[in-house]
């Protein structure tokens, strides 16, 4: 499993990435986490707006920053 | 979802049903806000029994009634405007701006632009899948006009400070800036000084599935807003109301009518040209906005200013930079600033 951050660096995709981090700890599962900044990169994704979340290539989410709790529910717990 | 989930471990709050809580939420909401006045009159003259029409008085005055008076209004409208976001993704307005022709589009995507969520670090992403669907230049440019120029916060903030008359004139000039300022971008044909990789970038991923999203999950994204945005702006807004306590307490009466009045008419522009480079949100402008006015600063020069500050940003123009060249920059900040302008001249000659 392999869920990716997408943001530019700012406040809120840091946030996203540390709630990410926190769900994927929780969890105690082996999931791949990674941080795309490129924006050509995060245009792949279709997203607009930032941060979003991906996991194993779909959007998830994009604009909001997911609490570890939904994070967790969407990599199923 | 979450939060509302997370509501219900406060107990019985949580176990009545949606429509009585919001019931009782608003009822409280109203009653605080009428008993608001007659507290701080208690407050401020009789508990800490300041002499009234002093300058001390009269500015722990205003703060006392202004600072809660705002935030409330701030909760209110944040929530509610929070709940109509869940309607207008900005997926969605992409689909609605897709193959409109360039004046129609302006004028749709100015209006879309005030309730579309938007921040400015989405900024750039945001102009990439504008054009990457074929929205025209200067719609896209509409929109970014207008996303963080017009917001629910500007509007709360006027309305409480001034009354519906400017808080509404601010929203039909803004989006009038918007339009014009966007379609005067497309006719100038500015295409080419966009980077070229922005031409190039083609989505691989399918595009995300819309969410569905029930009442309560609405409501829960109204809560997650006020937490976001009203935890994010509320020091501006005591500190903004704390300048303009102080100046309301202590700055003469018709001080500033001579170089902010009516009379001075370089003050417009002057305005205009400090307030670009400033940055900071309405929340923290407004307040200071209504203390100038009450000592005699002219109504288009502070709403030029407030424009200028919120509407124009150093930090996103840097940010646009990534996919813009610097002559789009330039046109972009000085066909806005013109439009701003315009808007400060006219204020002045109507009121």
């Amino acid at each position: 499993m392999k869920v990716q951050i997408l943001g530019t660096g700012c406040p809120k995709c840091k946030q996203l990435l540390a709630n990410a981090e926190q769900a994927v700890a929780a969890l105690g599962r082996p999931v791949e986490i990674e941080k795309v900044e490129d924006l050509r990169e995060i245009m792949k994704f279709r997203v607009l707006t930032t941060p979003a979340l991906v996991i194993d290539g779909q959007v998830k989410a994009a604009g909001r920053v997911l609490s570890p709790d939904e994070i967790k529910k969407l990599l199923g717990s | 979802m979450e939060s509302v989930r997370g509501a219900e471990k406060a107990g019985t709050w949580a176990g009545l049903p949606l429509w009585l809580r919001g019931m009782l939420a608003a009822a409280g909401w109203w009653l605080i806000y009428r008993l608001l006045a007659p507290a701080a009159e208690l407050v401020a003259y009789r508990l800490l029994s300041l002499p009234r029409g002093s300058h001390l008085g009269s500015s722990v005055a205003f703060f006392i009634f202004e600072a809660p008076k705002v935030l409330l209004l701030l909760v209110l409208v944040v929530f509610g405007v929070g709940i109509v976001r869940t309607f207008f993704t900005p997926e969605r307005t992409r689909r609605m701006l897709a193959g409109r022709r360039e004046s129609v589009g302006n004028v749709l995507a100015a209006a879309l632009g005030i309730v579309t969520p938007f921040c400015s670090c989405s900024a750039v992403p945001l102009f990439l899948g504008f054009v990457e669907t074929g929205i025209p230049l200067g719609v896209t440019f509409s929109f970014l006009v207008a996303a963080p120029m017009i917001n629910e916060v500007a509007l709360v903030l006027l309305y409480a400070m001034f009354g519906w008359q400017v808080a509404g004139l601010y929203l039909v000039t803004g989006l009038g800036v918007a339009m014009v300022a966007g379609w005067v971008i497309g006719r100038l044909h500015m295409e080419r000084h966009v980077e070229p990789w922005v031409y190039e970038v083609q989505g691989e991923a399918e595009e995300a599935e819309p969410e569905k999203l029930d009442w309560p999950a609405r409501v829960g994204r109204g809560a997650e807003a006020v937490r976001e945005i009203v935890g994010r702006v509320w020091p501006y807004v005591l500190a903004g109301i704390a300048v303009g306590a102080g100046i309301h307490g202590y700055v003469p009466e018709g001080l500033l009518a001579g170089i902010m009045g009516k009379g001075a008419w370089w003050s417009v522009p002057a305005a205009v040209l400090l307030g670009v480079p400033m940055y900071s949100n309405a929340a923290g402008i407004i307040p200071v906005v209504k203390a100038l006015l009450e000592k005699g600063a002219a109504l288009g020069t502070v709403l030029a200013f407030m424009m200028a500050v919120i509407g124009l940003s150093l930090p996103e123009t840097i940010i646009l930079r990534r996919v813009l060249r610097l002559p789009l920059i330039a046109v972009f900040v000085g066909v806005v600033a013109i439009g701003i302008l315009i808007v400060g001249f006219l204020f002045n000659l109507i009121f």
